[in-house]
């Protein structure tokens, strides 16, 4: 029942929202997109000049964005499956009665609140470090080689740290899923004989499916941007071990000012950020419809 | 209901539970433990768990060193100044789709969130040469600025969440009895919406604060925030665990609070509503 006047005034209250994230996506994107087509480097200033596409055949004939593409992947895909799987285990027992059990959801989510630079660091320096790291001290004990993790591992190092900050944010969200599962059908399954295997198989998990997409898609979105972690402790090395996508993106705008280079990288990093984003947009309009 | 819960069952899930809680927390504890310990017994083989001399010189020292409060400032400023400033502009948006929907409400909330999978290195380029060219780079206002455009979509979100669940009813009786559009905000639903709001604030606070892409990449010396200074610990300062530790402490310690606190919100602030 809005009348003109109150859809005005509504128009109105939305406006500056609206206008300025409009302005704040648009006039970025455009003159990334510009800077994308010119030879630009800020270290030769008056140079620039329209180039077409020379920008993206360089960026992507480039062996290292092959390289960052395939740590891009490793790590969104690995973090994921560490953070998922964990995710799903971790609800389920969280999910069960016991003792102390709104402390240890506490202890469980706390990850998510610290700072990438500070979880990347105490990981680097005081966990993982090979000599004096409490995992050297670990591995030393029950006397084994202590691992150099950064030396030999440096992704799959870079991996769990995120893992860690993520797993939080997995278990939460997939534990509000479980809690709202109806516990008269488990019930019911249980005694029509159904095992705890089969219950979880045929009645958790489809119960959890959404919540499951929700976190690979929004995870997704922020796992293709992971940053700090790396810029603190490996800065995408050694070689290009540890570069992915982003930091190969920043290295080019920043430490090789090399604008248009970085603009057509930028470009290709959005894209393939639309294609998640595609089916995250699709997934919750259709929950907004319900 | 009636699941009977043995007490064996119980006493299983609280120590494999306990187990799980504290080797995830483990890294913070640890973290925690180390600030109070001499940068020698910090790197001791084996580790010193809780029986060494527990000392604040860390504490002391990171705090004397040169600009530790400006960068505690500037992470304050930063964080609860752009989430005031997005608070300012969501709140009447929010409003106005929960409360009069038009048939392009959900396209327009589709695309707020949309703008929010945008990876920021597809505009770090443009943004840092027009920081460059405005005199906006290192300074508190340029980041005030950012923060609050890449957490609007969020805030907007969130609050429509929430005002979706006031009941449309009471919005309706005042307007019987005659109440203006001021009056209908100020008197009906602000009182019903500020548990809605305030929990929305803390979430974006948190995430403010712990926003390291463009923190890192748009401040130096002077407007640097927590994330950017504990960065600086990176090498070869980060050697001195016992002070990273102290400095990492007293960054992580005021937001985990928060966090624990709005555990509840975080779910429906970071789904997007979709998993409530």
């Amino acid at each position: 029942m809005a009348t003109l006047q109150t859809r005005a005034t509504a128009r109105l209250m939305m406006s500056p929202a609206v206008i300025l994230l409009f302005l704040w996506m648009i006039v970025p994107l455009v003159m990334t997109l510009y800077f994308s087509f010119l030879r630009y480097n800020l270290l030769m200033p008056g140079t620039e000049e329209f180039i077409g596409f020379l920008n993206y055949q360089y960026f992507l004939t480039d062996p290292a964005f092959f390289t960052a593409l395939g740590n891009t992947l490793m790590l969104v895909g690995g973090t994921l499956l560490i953070t998922v799987i964990g995710g799903i285990l971790l609800a389920i027992v969280l999910d069960q009665p016991f003792w102390g059990q709104g402390i240890v959801r506490l202890l469980v989510i706390a990850p998510f609140f610290v700072m990438p630079t500070v979880s990347a660091l105490v990981w680097k320096n005081m966990l993982m470090h090979p000599v004096n790291g409490l995992f050297a001290w670990i591995a030393r004990s029950f006397g084994f080689q202590p691992i150099d993790w950064f030396a030999q591992l440096p992704l799959f190092s870079i991996i769990l740290i995120v893992a860690w900050q993520w797993l939080p944010f997995a278990t939460l969200i997939l534990l509000t899923a479980l809690q709202s599962l109806d516990g008269e059908q488990i019930e019911a399954a249980e005694m029509d004989g159904a095992g705890a295997l089969s219950r979880f198989y045929y009645l958790v998990l489809p119960h959890m499916s959404r919540a499951i997409t929700v976190v690979i898609l929004i995870q997704t979105i922020f796992l293709l941007s992971v940053f700090a972690e790396i810029l603190v402790t490996t800065n995408g090395g050694p070689g290009l071990q540890t570069t992915n996508i982003t930091y190969l993106i920043y290295a080019q705008a920043l430490l090789q000012f090399d604008v248009g280079g970085a603009s057509a990288g930028g470009i290709v990093a959005v894209i393939l950020a639309n294609i998640v984003a595609f089916f995250l947009i699709r997934l919750i309009g259709k929950n907004l419809e319900r | 209901m009636a699941r009977s819960v043995t007490t064996q069952r119980k006493l299983t899930f609280t120590i494999l539970g306990w187990a799980i809680g504290l080797l995830i927390f483990f890294p913070i504890l640890w973290t925690f433990l180390t600030s109070f310990k001499t940068e020698g017994t910090a790197v001791a083989t084996p580790p010193q768990f809780l029986f060494f001399d527990w000392t604040l010189e860390n504490y002391h020292e990171v705090q004397s060193r040169s600009d530790y409060m400006k960068h505690v400032t500037n992470s304050v400023v930063i964080s609860v100044g752009s989430t005031l400033i997005g608070l300012a502009l969501a709140i009447p948006a929010a409003w106005a789709m929960a409360f009069s929907p038009t048939k392009r409400t959900k396209d327009v909330l589709m695309w707020m969130l949309s703008t929010k999978m945008m990876p920021p290195v597809g505009v770090l380029v443009p943004l840092y040469l027009i920081f460059r060219d405005w005199g906006l780079l290192d300074t508190r206002l340029g980041l005030v600025a950012v923060l609050t455009m890449i957490n609007l979509p969020i805030i907007v979100w969130m609050l429509y969440t929430y005002f979706k669940e006031i009941p449309g009813e009471i919005l309706e009786a005042a307007r019987m009895d005659g109440a203006s559009l001021m009056k209908e905000i100020v008197y009906v639903l602000t009182p019903m919406a500020v548990p809605g709001i305030a929990s929305t604030m803390l979430l974006n606070i948190i995430l403010a604060w712990n926003e390291a892409f463009w923190t890192l990449n748009l401040t130096a010396a002077n407007a640097a925030p927590l994330t950017a200074f504990i960065a600086s610990y990176s090498s070869p300062e980060g050697l001195f665990w016992a002070k990273l530790s102290a400095a990492s402490t007293m960054a992580i310690a005021p937001i985990l609070i928060m966090g624990w606190f709005s555990q509840k919100q975080l779910v429906r602030g970071l789904t997007f509503g979709a998993v409530k």
